[in-house]
């Protein structure tokens, strides 16, 4: 067996490497959105790309999100495959139009003829200190639409994998990057990336035998950290990684959750209405006879994103899982 | 002295020199929308082409009819006629090349079929069987949009990307006046002008939006002027003269394809009948009004410019009514059949790969035909 060599990158420099090895890989892959050319986005995650492959292969594009999405329908409909990049979570909204009404749909509108291959990039979440509109966790949204899918990495090797697969997908594909994850380090191999699972498979991050914590993107750190302190306490938690919202792996979940016999599902955006609500219904309809307790959500409160210096209390930490967790000893309580 | 003279110690520098980006004059509409019938410029017109429009304005008008009959007898959900507007949805669809591509709104089914689509599979979306009945890349034609404007900046990434692979197609898209109010009408405009890009912007301005007069729907001196703004030109054309219409669609055409960038194209024209067969016109607008209008009907136009310079005899009349009359009846006979639909087709295209929960509502759905079937054979038994 070769050992290969390991380095630190952040997640950051592996989604720029994906559109570069896409790029590179298939002409016909075109990167456009707002100073996504000579700055190299906000979030500098198409750095250098414009020199390399030239201002029409990645493009500075008008201010204006729906004619982003919207000209990428039409160069999709032409035969390229754009991958749009939404500067903020909050300013993909005016695209949500384009999104509902065309994107998602084109394909089965026309039974099939017009695929419409497109990845529409969406760092997103909160964690950074973000002032109002930069925060946003927007993936119920594009999860309640048919069509679309739906992916969001927590690991810098996931961050390549699933935007070089989102990529390739004759569908689209809207892949929600975890700002707060951009500059996280992980040890990987960037002189030979790895593909993934196809998109649609979740991950047991940790296993465990006494509940299982399923989560996805931001908040998979900090389950895995919620893991380790909950130790401690007695607790050996397994961490489920969603990675795909939609599809949605039940198998791999269910499996997980049939072993625990305990389930939480920790994620930033709110909690009615979000994800945790399907999530939960989705086990317990599969999972009933096998739960010791009522699957538990730990989410951010219903409330538009708060403002920077509150937001530490919004958002699903360590000690609001564990406080979860606790509550999962339903007999004794009862 | 001014007071700040006398402090001797404010020297204001000039702003930098200020130039217009483009001068806006070559931009602007022309005063008056643009005729050729009944003036000296239809000596110059092709009386082939003039003949072809005629001929397509006959079949349009009894195809607006025919649908609109479907509609009272129920086998079309809907129709929104373009009765009145004729010409420009004709002109549309001349002023192509075969490799062009037409981006329609709802009201554009005539465009679509004078295009080469099968009338039956133009009406898929209005019958409800389907959401698109035809292959767009059969006869390069973007499904029939709903949503107002939101195929225009289709029609720019389109052209955008046939220029970027070196292909010289055009897209021609279509949008009404009360479209020309949603962001994404700006946006499409925007975006062709800065990337040059080969499309063509028609407005059909038929009056109304519903029930909005234009006078509602913008404070503009006419829609063509909003052109300038996006450094394009705008060009305004009599909406209801066939042969005007399509005179400057192909130039706009050409030009695009030459690599000149975008137009905006403004066609006054009416709409005759309510906006679909479910409105009421009544209730926002005269009778008078339309009459003026109905005057001013494009077949009439073109007709008496062909008759009065002997380009068009009885004969000719009659065989371009009796190919329409035969459309008709094969548009009545075949929608007259019952749509037969496999319910299973709902699954089918939503995604390349059906994801498994698609797989599972899938299987009840089957399930419950099954159950359906069943009982049907029993009740028959
Ligand atoms: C985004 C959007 N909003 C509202 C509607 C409902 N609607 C359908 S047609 C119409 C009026 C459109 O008027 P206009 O653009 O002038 O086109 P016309 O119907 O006259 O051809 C409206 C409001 C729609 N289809 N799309």
């Amino acid at each position: 067996m070769t050992t290969v060599a390991l380095k630190p990158a952040t997640m950051a420099q592996a989604l720029t490497r994906a559109l570069r090895d896409a790029m590179a890989a298939d002409p016909s892959v075109h990167v456009l959105g707002e100073d996504v050319g000579v700055l190299g986005g906000v979030f500098r995650v198409t750095d250098g790309l414009a020199a390399e492959f030239g201002e029409d292969r990645c493009t500075d594009t008008p201010l204006a999100e729906a004619g982003i999405l919207g000209t990428a329908v039409g160069m999709a409909m032409y035969g390229l495959r754009p991958v749009v990049e939404m500067q903020f979570d909050a300013f993909a909204y005016p695209a949500f139009e384009q999104l509902i009404s065309h994107v998602a749909r084109m394909r089965n509108r026309t039974r099939g003829r017009m695929p419409l291959p497109i990845t529409v990039r969406v760092p997103y979440g909160g964690g950074i200190g973000g002032v109002e509109h930069h925060s946003d966790s927007s993936e119920a949204y594009y999860m309640a639409t048919p069509g679309l899918h739906v992916v969001t990495p927590a690991t810098v090797a996931d961050a390549y994998g699933l935007l070089r697969a989102a990529i390739a997908s004759d569908d689209p594909v809207v892949v929600l990057e975890p700002k707060r994850l951009y500059w996280s380090k992980d040890s990987w191999n960037p002189d030979d990336p790895q593909p993934v699972d196809p998109i649609g498979r979740a991950v047991v991050r940790r296993t465990g035998r006494s509940a299982t914590l399923i989560t996805y993107g931001p908040s998979v750190p900090v389950c895995l950290e919620a893991a380790e302190a909950a130790r401690a306490e007695g607790w050996d938690l397994e961490v489920v990684d969603l990675r795909s919202l939609v599809p949605f792996d039940d198998e791999t979940v269910c499996a997980s959750v049939r072993r625990t016999g305990r389930a939480v599902v920790v994620h930033e955006s709110g909690s009615f209405g979000g994800p945790g609500g399907e999530i939960a219904a989705r086990v317990t309809e599969r999972c009933f006879h096998h739960l010791e307790a009522p699957v538990l959500r730990v989410a951010g409160f219903d409330l538009p994103y708060p403002p920077p210096m509150l937001e530490r209390h919004h958002l699903p930490g360590v000690d609001r899982i564990l406080d979860t967790v606790a509550r999962l000893q339903w007999e004794a309580e009862n | 002295m001014t007071v700040m003279e006398q402090r001797g110690a404010y020297r204001p520098t000039p702003p930098p020199a200020w130039q217009p980006r483009t001068d806006p004059t070559p931009l602007l509409p022309d005063a008056e929308p643009y005729r050729v019938l009944g003036t000296d410029a239809a000596a110059q017109a092709d009386p082939e082409l003039l003949r072809r429009l005629y001929a397509q304005l006959v079949r349009g008008r009894r195809y607006n009819v025919q649908a609109t009959a479907l509609t009272k007898q129920g086998r079309l959900a809907v129709y929104p006629s373009s009765t009145g507007q004729e010409a420009c949805e004709v002109a549309a669809a001349l002023a192509l090349q075969e490799r062009d591509w037409l981006f329609p709104s709802y009201r554009d089914t005539l465009a679509v079929v004078a295009r080469g689509v099968d009338p039956v599979e133009a009406l898929t979306l209005l019958r409800g069987d389907w959401h698109t009945g035809y292959d767009p890349y059969e006869h390069r034609v973007a499904p029939l949009c709903t949503p107002l404007a939101t195929q225009l900046p289709h029609a720019v990434g389109l052209a955008h990307a046939a220029r970027l692979k070196g292909d010289d197609v055009v897209a021609l898209a279509m949008v009404g006046d009360g479209g020309t109010s949603e962001g994404d009408f700006h946006e499409a405009l925007n975006f062709a002008a800065v990337w040059q890009a080969p499309v063509v912007f028609l407005v059909q301005n038929n009056g109304f939006a519903i029930s909005v007069p234009l006078a509602k729907q913008t404070a503009a001196p006419s829609l063509a002027h909003k052109a300038v703004g996006y450094g394009m030109p705008g060009r305004l054309v009599d909406g209801n003269d066939a042969a005007a219409v399509h005179e400057v669609l192909t130039d706009a055409v050409r030009r695009a394809r030459e690599g000149g960038g975008p137009t905006l194209v403004e066609a006054v024209t009416y709409r005759i009948e309510a906006h679909t067969n479910a409105d009421d016109a009544t209730r926002y607008r005269g009778d008078a009004e339309v009459e003026t209008w109905r005057e001013h009907d494009p077949i009439q136009l073109l007709e008496r410019e062909l008759t009065a310079r002997g380009l068009l005899d009885e004969d000719a009349k009659q065989s371009a009514r009796d190919a329409a009359e035969t459309m008709a009846a094969d548009l009545r006979a075949r929608m007259n059949q019952d749509a037969v639909l496999d319910p299973m087709d709902l699954f089918a295209h939503v995604y390349a790969e059906p994801t498994p929960q698609l797989r599972e509502q899938q299987a009840l759905l089957r399930a419950e035909l099954e159950a359906e079937h069943a009982d049907q054979e029993g009740t028959h038994r």
